[in-house]
């Protein structure tokens, strides 16, 4: 086809799949398509030994390939490694290898018809998985499937030759087997047709940091060999064969994405400061001591929220108090002189099989957990409290404690607390006896009690997630309501400000530790509510940094006090859209796509 | 830790069982599948993994996989046959140490 009669400017949406433009030409995988398989009936009994046989030898040249393919993967990707192993197990599990050969054999069938029949089998039982990320993993199965069968067919496999000029990969599907057979230095982009944002593909095109759409029906058919294409991996978008003016606007969108990530990656380490000086803290969330690393990467002023509950559910007994003491001094260490902050258990007694008698709990949000679980599990709390406190001496250590409803759970924790310090002088070991003491707002009943809750506590961190769960009656796991969950609902937006001023009344700090906190979207509104630190999971860091230091406090509040006078969510949504739309255009079109990838 | 050993009639072919909960981030997905699998292979005891009443094969990825168990799952382990002792104790280690990931 004469390129005058390619298609122009024709666009096609699918999922974003790993942020950044490219615009490139295409190279399609057009043999990728699968191969055609057909039934044959075995013709006598002594044949299914001879096509088992067949079958077998399949298995082993695949196994071959694979193991080749593996051999050949640079240095530099070896961590994707584990995919190739993954497929050679496939290759040989049961549901595979035994089942094809008892198909071959009962039903006097050919071994591609046997293996089609074995996959349908394995897809539907992967079809009931409630998990979408292990679900999607039947891709997995079909990958090594379409290997063997062109194996059996004897379909050349697709010779991935090394491209000489910049390409865009388009392709009905890529194994990540099958990225590690191209030179990667010269592929730009992926397009495939299957795959969601859990892929493979997904995942290994962000950890090389190449843009990607999937899920883009009929790549393969709309797009030939030696187009021009437009790949947009922020919105999913794909233009092929794109006109000039078309492709000046994507070649600046380009610049400019460009230019705003490295802009965000160089101010990640600088101070959150207003442009006119007003000081603000951005903190991190974690829930692993390995996550420290990254923290330090992206530059966060300490952590905000410190979760504790994986090591009381690593094992079937509880953690030692030397354990949660070594665990803690590690992290206050490796970050002092910059705070962490630990809240205290925050999971329910159904999680420990030593509680069983609490497993069935009709409505687990609202039953024994959190603080609740600790003031009756006197035991475990002490223990946590003590490591606590022992691992105060090694850094800047605050404690928080979760889910509290009322004055009486902090003076019972607080008490408690006290009773530890005595002891811990008693027996001779050190802490920081000024440990500054934190009050979870995520219940209602606590936005109310403010005042008196900030009588009894050091600083405040509003916990967005339950709180919104909790104020809204919404279950987010419940799809029918799950879009009612709105952090810019008014009422919401009211409780954030009651407890921020009631606390600066009090003379004490407020912390917001929930997901809205890192939504940088939000991060102009709880700014101008006066919200003293902001911690979040750190992809988000350099995003929320960078409103930060392009707003002024002065403009943050007159606009958090228009938002304040909006009584409907869709008022609230709009005035927030454009405000940003217009204050941080590349913030609003760049800053959530980064802030979800592994960037 | 609750691991209960029983013997049978006969007094050798002990079957060894346990509660083991999936506590990495991703839950039994590929990776962790392929772990479980490859260690099981390398014993000839029988391990068996259940939830919900749903039965995997340890030996089999795709059985493993297809239990679906997502962060925070607890799994039923029962070990039969040779040196089911040894497989029980390396399968709690593998569990203990998040699959080897970080």
């Amino acid at each position: 086809m004469a390129p005058e009669a390619w298609p122009q400017n024709k666009v096609l949406k699918g999922i974003a799949a790993s942020p950044g433009i490219i615009i490139a030409p295409a190279h399609v995988l057009a043999d990728r398509n699968r191969v055609q398989v057909f039934y044959r009936y075995l013709g006598s009994r002594h044949q299914v030994a001879e096509e088992q046989e067949r079958f077998r030898e399949a298995i082993i040249r695949t196994q071959q390939e694979l193991s080749r393919s593996k051999e050949a993967i640079p240095e530099d990707f070896r961590e994707h490694a584990y995919i190739v192993d993954t497929h050679l197990l496939i290759l040989q599990d049961r549901l595979l290898l035994d089942e094809t050969l008892r198909l071959i054999q009962e039903e006097t069938i050919n071994a591609e018809w046997a293996l089609k029949q074995a996959v349908k089998e394995a897809q539907k039982l992967f079809g009931q998985i409630a998990d979408s990320y292990i679900r999607s993993r039947v891709q997995d199965i079909e990958d090594v499937s379409e290997r063997i069968m062109r194996h059996l067919t004897g379909t050349n496999p697709s010779s991935f030759t090394n491209f000489k000029e910049p390409v865009i990969i388009v392709a009905q599907n890529l194994s990540p087997v099958d990225t590690t057979q191209m030179s990667l230095e010269r592929v730009q982009g992926f397009i495939t047709e299957m795959g969601g944002k859990t892929s493979h593909i997904a995942i290994m095109a962000q950890s090389l940091r190449i843009p990607a759409v999937v899920g883009l029906e009929n790549a393969v058919r709309e797009i030939d060999t030696g187009y021009t294409l437009v790949l947009d991996g922020l919105s999913g978008t794909v233009i092929i064969n794109p006109d000039v003016e078309t492709m000046s606007i994507y070649l600046g969108r380009k610049k400019q994405f460009e230019n705003f990530k490295a802009e965000i990656n160089r101010s990640s380490f600088l101070p959150a400061v207003t442009l006119d000086d007003y000081p603000t803290r951005i903190l991190a969330n974690i829930e692993f001591q390995d996550e420290l690393d990254l923290v330090l990467d992206y530059g966060a002023d300490g952590i905000g929220l410190y979760r504790t509950e994986f090591l009381y559910l690593r094992q079937h007994y509880l953690p030692t108090e030397e354990e949660l003491f070594e665990d803690y001094k590690t992290v206050a260490h490796i970050m002092k002189p910059k705070p962490v902050t630990i809240r205290t258990l925050d999971i329910g007694g159904d999680k420990f099989a030593s509680y069983s008698q609490y497993v069935h709990e009709m409505n687990p949000a609202l039953g024994l957990r959190a603080i609740r679980f600790s003031l009756k599990e006197q035991q475990v709390f002490r223990s946590q409290l003590r490591a606590i406190l022992r691992a105060s001496a090694f850094g800047a250590v605050r404690i928080m404690f979760p889910l509290i409803s009322g004055v009486q759970e902090v003076l019972a924790a607080r008490q408690m607390l006290e009773e530890i310090k005595a002891e811990l002088r008693q027996e001779g070991l050190t802490f920081d006896s000024q440990i500054p003491v934190g009050v979870m707002i995520e219940v209602p009943a606590a936005v109310m009690l403010a005042d008196l809750l900030a009588q009894e506590a050091d600083f405040f961190s509003i916990g967005t997630n339950d709180l919104i769960q909790y104020a809204l009656a919404i279950d987010r796991g419940n799809k029918y309501v799950a879009e009612m969950y709105q952090p810019l609902h008014p009422a919401v937006l009211r409780m954030v400000k009651h407890v921020v001023d009631t606390a600066h009344a009090a003379d004490i700090p407020v912390a917001m530790c929930g997901e809205m906190a890192g939504d940088p979207l939000y991060t102009p509104i709880l700014l101008g509510l006066g919200v003293d630190e902001l911690s979040m999971n750190v992809t988000s860091i350099p995003v929320v940094k960078r409103i930060v230091r392009m707003a002024t406090l002065e403009e943050a509040k007159e606009f958090a006090n228009q938002v304040l006078q909006l009584g409907s969510i869709d008022a609230v949504t709009s005035l927030v859209t454009n405000f940003m739309a217009r204050r941080f255009p590349e913030v609003f079109m760049f800053g959530r796509e980064l802030v979800n990838s592994n960037y | 830790m609750t691991i209960s050993n029983m013997t049978d009639i006969d007094g050798n072919n002990a079957a060894h069982q346990a509660k083991l909960l999936v506590c990495n981030r991703l839950g039994l997905h590929a990776r962790a599948a392929a772990r479980i699998a490859s260690l099981a292979q390398e014993h000839q005891a029988k391990i068996i993994l259940e939830k919900n009443g749903l039965q995997a094969d340890a030996k089999s990825i795709l059985e493993i996989l297809s239990l679906g168990c997502g962060p925070g799952t607890m799994v039923q382990v029962r070990v039969q046959g040779p040196e089911a002792g040894e497989a029980l104790q390396a399968l709690q280690e593998l569990f203990r140490l998040r699959f080897g990931e970080s």
